[in-house]
């Protein structure tokens, strides 16, 4: 198995579990979890929560976190992400981070390596404050940017700065499970100083078997093993095989957009396979009404026409929940999936994922998707 | 006809300048929002949490009577916390800013027989958009208690003391039937239909509440059965009591002013700052007696800001009143004696006929000058 699963916690647990559902009644309406949480604030029947166990500052812009989530965490598979709440100013923010350990690994634990982004509130914030013993909200695993089960013949992992993470997980766990097929691992980093787990990659190379790794510092040409950006030449002219290779590509937008050039240039689309490495930030700009909405639960989509999404939302024969339409009484709080909106009122900005909004002041500022 | 504005002296161009004033104060409050008030919040969730833990386990020696007190005291405690400060707070979106699941108006449920999603829709919508608007905001006397002159009397309306007596004991069952628009379907305004759905969200409700305070819990208790069910229905009562003054003293208190339909047709966002300063009344009191009451002892700014965090209204109050008395508007406060007294008088002054023809008009009001209208 290539993609073999964490276990879920064990039969105590499980047992404790339902014992637990029993009392829910006795603790109407909020149920046992809002009690044990007052002692035991990484326990929860439902949610997944995790506790900081180590912390490493690694790069200068980077923290590395293990985690051990409680028994609502079902595993992963290598390649995907888990989505992170932390708390900054008493207001709970989300964001998506890969697996960087090997899927094989037991002991249920986690690891995210978080590069701190120039305008990252999370990423600064984990930067500054992730300390050990802190507990912190999680999802289970999600996403299909994963390892494949049956090893291919030539594994090409394609990586640039913080994209690394999910690919790494991949190098992990096909050495971890004895796969001894050629692997190339191509990353891009700025500097040689800038490139998450250097040490670490150079060891795999050197010890597993058919492990190429290809070092790319952008900012310090002749550092590197290669110079220059991902191009067919570039490629061609180290060597890799990228023509007869399965792979896996994470990193900004301009490094995918060179990859699936590359790959759809050589009719080999199929074999590519892409993360999103940011959430794409939306133009923000005040007074723009392109873009597009996307009702998710409701699966209606339309052109924007930039009033507040209550009255798109009706405009599509939507009958959402609402009361005063003055942005009084909340009646109309929405989940805002992805994209972000304006209030037309304090003018302010909210972008998702997953924040509350209230849409009967809220226009769209760019493509937006909502839960109705 | 003189509307209420113009008994007050006050300008549509005044009435707009009010509203860039309280706009301004809102967000500079808004802006200030952060840890500490969520940290607050969770305070009280865990003293909540703490106090119901505390009470449901000193019924376990509910024959020995200190601990039977302890548990009617924290069980009290634990659903006025509930209902008011949490509940009520959190389910006006107060907290929604922090994004947190467990303080979001959309996931939270309370210790109440009225199911969150149903009060929400009236209270928060039809209450606080058309406060104090006769025929519109069917909180003026929960359609059972004539409170007003704008309601025509009917012999009735004489058992006025005993239907708020009544619906004291049970308010919390009151608020349900209140949400769900029994008073309309019997009149045949609302269809039957469209309340079913809600009613029977209400009972099922009401039930699992009932279940757990009246079977399950003195069961546990084995041959306290009849103790623990005595000392949870007190303490159901208490909390129906408490919510029932702090309610009434918020709306009904003399000096609050009833609106019509027609001079509120159309408003400006400052006429309905207006109306919510003119429709609410304030209680003095001390620290804890505001957390108990969800800090509604300031009704007013809750009226203004209904969705700001209500631990700030303590401290945006004087401003609140340095600015009606600048457009001479009058703030009612008092102490709970005097509010809660001049309810009382109404309740009973309002089950007789009223002496003066229904006019639609208003009281005159006083200008430009500090004023605070108290319960003679």
């Amino acid at each position: 198995m290539a993609t073999s699963l964490i276990s879920s916690g064990s039969l105590t647990k499980r047992v404790l579990r339902r014992a637990v559902r029993v009392f829910d009644v006795a603790a109407t309406p909020y149920g046992v979890d809002r009690y044990v949480e007052l002692v035991r604030p990484s326990w929860s029947s439902t949610e997944v929560r995790a506790k900081v166990e180590r912390v490493t500052r690694t790069t200068p812009r980077s923290v590395t976190l293990t985690l051990r989530p409680n028994g609502n965490w079902h595993g992963f598979r290598s390649g995907q992400y888990t989505q992170l709440s932390v708390e900054i100013d008493g207001v709970r923010h989300t964001r998506c981070y890969s697996m960087t350990n090997a899927a094989t690994e037991g002991g249920g634990r986690i690891e995210l390596c978080v590069t701190a982004q120039p305008e990252g509130r999370v990423s600064q914030h984990l930067l500054r404050t992730a300390r050990r013993g802190q507990t912190v909200a999680l999802t289970r695993a999600q996403g299909v940017f994963t390892l494949p089960e049956v090893e291919p013949e030539h594994l090409l992992l394609i990586s640039g700065g913080s994209g690394i993470t999910p690919v790494l997980s991949m190098l992990r766990t096909r050495c971890a499970l004895g796969w001894t097929k050629p692997v190339t691992f191509l990353h891009y980093a700025l500097t040689a100083s800038d490139m998450l787990y250097r040490d670490e990659l150079q060891v795999m190379a050197d010890t597993s078997p058919n492990v190429r790794l290809v070092r790319v510092f952008t900012d310090q040409p002749g550092t590197g093993d290669l110079d220059g950006f991902l191009s067919a030449a570039q490629l061609d002219g180290a060597g890799v095989d990228w023509a007869a290779a399965e792979a896996f590509v994470c990193g900004p937008t301009p490094l995918m957009d060179s990859a699936r050039s590359l790959f759809d240039q050589a009719d080999r689309a199929d074999h590519l396979h892409t993360e999103v490495f940011t959430l794409t930030q939306f133009a923000a700009e005040a007074g723009s009404v392109d873009g597009a909405v996307r009702f998710a639960e409701s699966e209606i989509g339309r052109e924007s026409d930039g009033t507040p999404l209550l009255q798109q939302a009706e405009a599509e024969g939507l009958k959402p929940l609402h009361g005063c339409r003055m942005g009084i009484c909340h009646t109309c709080t929405r989940q805002l999936h992805a994209g972000v909106v304006r209030d037309i009122v304090t003018g302010e900005l909210t972008n998702g994922p997953d924040v509350h909004i209230r849409i009967c002041v809220s226009v769209p500022v760019g493509d937006v998707e909502i839960d109705l | 006809m003189t509307t209420v504005a113009e008994a007050h002296g006050l300008t549509p161009v005044q009435l707009d300048a009010l509203e860039v004033e309280l706009e301004a104060l809102r967000a500079r409050v808004v802006s200030q929002l952060g840890t500490e008030d969520v940290r607050y919040i969770r305070r009280v969730i865990r003293v909540q949490r703490w106090s119901e833990i505390i009470g449901r386990a000193s019924l376990f020696l509910g024959f020995l009577p200190p601990f039977w007190l302890t548990g009617v005291g924290a069980l009290s405690l634990s659903k006025i916390l509930d209902n008011m400060e949490i509940g009520h707070n959190i389910l006006h979106g107060q907290y929604d800013w922090t994004n947190d699941p467990a303080l979001s108006s959309t996931d939270f449920e309370w210790d109440s027989s009225c199911p969150a999603k149903g009060w929400q829709r009236y209270h928060n919508y039809q209450h606080h958009t058309f406060t104090n608007i006769t025929g519109k905001d069917r909180d003026l006397g929960y359609s059972v208690i004539r409170i007003s002159d704008e309601t025509p009397w009917s012999p009735a309306n004489l058992g006025n003391p005993l239907y708020a007596l009544g619906l004291a004991a049970i308010f919390d069952h009151g608020i349900m039937l209140h949400d769900v628009d029994v008073a309309q379907v019997r009149e045949g305004k609302r269809p039957w239909e469209e309340a079913k759905p809600a009613l029977r969200a209400g009972l099922k409700k009401s039930a699992r509440l009932a279940f757990r305070d009246y079977i399950m819990w003195p069961a546990f208790t084995g041959p306290l059965f009849l103790l623990t069910l005595a000392a949870n229905a007190l303490a159901n009562l208490i909390r129906n009591l408490w919510a029932f003054i702090i309610i009434f003293c918020g709306h009904f208190p003399s000096g609050v002013l009833e609106f019509t339909e027609a001079e509120c047709e159309g408003e400006s966002k400052g006429h309905w700052y207006f109306r919510q300063m003119l429709g609410s009344g304030n209680i003095t009191g001390g620290r804890l007696f505001h957390i108990m009451s969800g800090n509604l002892s300031f009704q007013i700014e809750h009226h203004l800001f209904p969705d700001i965090p209500a631990r700030r209204y303590q401290q945006i109050a004087p401003e609140v009143r340095e600015i009606c008395q600048r457009y001479g508007i009058p703030y009612n406060t008092g102490r709970l004696s005097r509010q809660f007294g001049s309810v009382i008088f109404k309740i009973f002054r309002f089950a007789l006929p009223s002496r003066r023809k229904r006019t639609g008009s208003v009281p005159p009001a006083p200008r430009k000058e500090p004023v605070e209208l108290l319960a003679a």
